[in-house]
């Protein structure tokens, strides 16, 4: 198209603006109800800073002036993205632009069928490519949540509790490899540290396949925290893992392991020389009194 | 009194099969939750289950640390009236030079414990692995009920 033509149009859109929005509003309500929600006049305002964007990509220069519109649409899929819309939605938003903008253009240049076909080409691939462009940012911002909640379910699925003073427990839960188990590893000297305690018990219940690599990582944690002065037992060895940890062949070496939390609970206090007794429930002891 | 005619089954049937690519540690994981369900769904005990988990555990990610990657098919079957799984594991990496040494426990050329290949043959009712340096490495192990 050349700037002749790119003229003509944009000035166009500017004479018909008022046409094209009712026109496009109308395109839009056709397409039926929207899982997401938009009230009206949000959705008009975009139109309106749509049309007002297009035109000014079409009369400028190829990129510049570009870069304007992408950057709305872009904030348009993101947001749309939150609330709900999907990527269709998202899409037909600018793909309903093309009915009202092609009757204008065909009145504008019906006498001429070879410009008009130009004109409704030219004009068809930059809306398809900013169509397509939105699908490209929900994606990309899909992709964002994805990445963040894993980074999240790294960082909550290793929480490090304290039982008594001086006891520290470490429930591990889910797959244990080598990046989980680096954020293990140093929460748990962290809190070792923190809280001066001298007994750490990693429970492994909740793992479930111990292989050579998940054994070797939880010999490392042993080997680290006994360097910080911290004894630690493993809990939590169900006997299938038994038995597959005897077929392996790994040699869990001096390491203290419990068939249940509550008994490495129980050595853990006898090695603070602490215990638990039981004493007469209270509402015994006021009835009495 | 009419013969009666034996015939001696000892046909293997396939009851499926299916291939899982195994490029990343994370195919590691694929690999062996599709092994875990496949296992409970012919009926292994949970200690067998976790004796082929375990054992494919291990040799994917042999697969993806030595072997550049490969591919996992998995077959459910029945051999002689008894059901069970089979895990072929094939890559085209660089092999293994010396297999009874792999097969040591304590031999590694990584970092790690130097376990895996003996420990899921040791996991494994049968274990058959085949290397040609330079071509790759086919390990095929099953575990019956």
């Amino acid at each position: 198209m050349n700037n002749d033509l790119k003229a003509r149009i944009a000035s166009l859109l500017e004479e018909q603006q008022e046409m094209l929005l009712s026109e496009w509003a109308q395109e839009l309500q056709a397409q039926g109800r929207q899982q997401g929600a938009i009230s009206d006049k949000d959705l008009k305002q975009q139109c309106k800073e749509f049309l007002t964007l297009f035109r000014d990509a079409v009369q400028g220069e190829e990129g510049g002036k570009g870069e304007n519109l992408r950057n709305m649409l872009g904030n348009l899929a993101r947001s749309r993205a939150e609330n709900g819309f999907t990527p269709t939605e998202t899409a037909t938003f600018v793909f309903s632009f093309k009915k009202p903008l092609y009757t204008v253009l065909h009145k504008e240049f019906s006498k001429d069928s070879n410009t008009l076909i130009e004109v409704i080409w030219g004009v068809n691939q930059s809306l398809d490519r900013l169509g397509l462009y939105t699908t490209e940012v929900t994606q990309s911002a899909r992709e964002e949540v994805i990445r963040r909640q894993q980074q999240d379910m790294l960082e909550l699925s290793t929480p490090v509790v304290s039982l008594a003073e001086g006891i520290l427990a470490l429930p591990l839960i889910g797959t244990l490899d080598s990046a989980r188990t680096q954020v293990v590893m140093e929460s748990l000297l962290q809190t070792i540290v923190t809280t001066g305690s001298t007994v750490a018990i990693i429970d492994i219940t909740g793992v479930p396949t111990v292989d050579t690599l998940v054994a070797q990582h939880l010999l490392k944690t042993v080997t680290a925290a006994r360097l910080m002065g911290a004894d630690c037992i493993i809990s939590g060895i169900r006997p299938q893992i038994a038995q597959t940890i005897v077929h392996l062949g790994v040699e869990l070496g001096n390491v203290i392991t419990k068939a249940t939390l509550a008994s490495a609970f129980k050595i853990a206090l006898d090695m603070q020389g602490m215990k638990i007794s039981r004493v007469a429930p209270v509402g015994a002891m006021t009835s009495k009194a | 009194m009419p013969r009666l005619a034996t015939k001696k089954i000892l046909t293997t049937v396939i009851i499926k099969t299916e291939t899982l690519p195994v490029m990343a540690e994370h195919d590691v994981v694929k690999a062996r939750q599709m092994v875990r369900q496949w296992a409970s769904e012919i009926g292994l005990s949970l200690v067998d289950q976790t004796k082929i988990i375990t054992a494919a555990s291990e040799l994917a990610r042999n697969m993806v640390i030595y072997g550049g990657g490969g591919t996992m098919e998995i077959q459910s079957l029945e051999q002689y009236g008894r059901r069970g799984v089979k895990l072929v594991f094939e890559d085209k990496g660089p092999g293994i030079a010396d297999i009874t040494q792999a097969l040591k426990d304590g031999f590694t050329t990584g970092s790690g414990m130097g376990l895996g290949l003996g420990g899921a043959k040791r996991l494994s009712n049968e274990f058959e692995i085949e290397s040609t340096p330079g071509q790759g490495t086919r390990i095929m192990i099953a575990r019956w009920k």
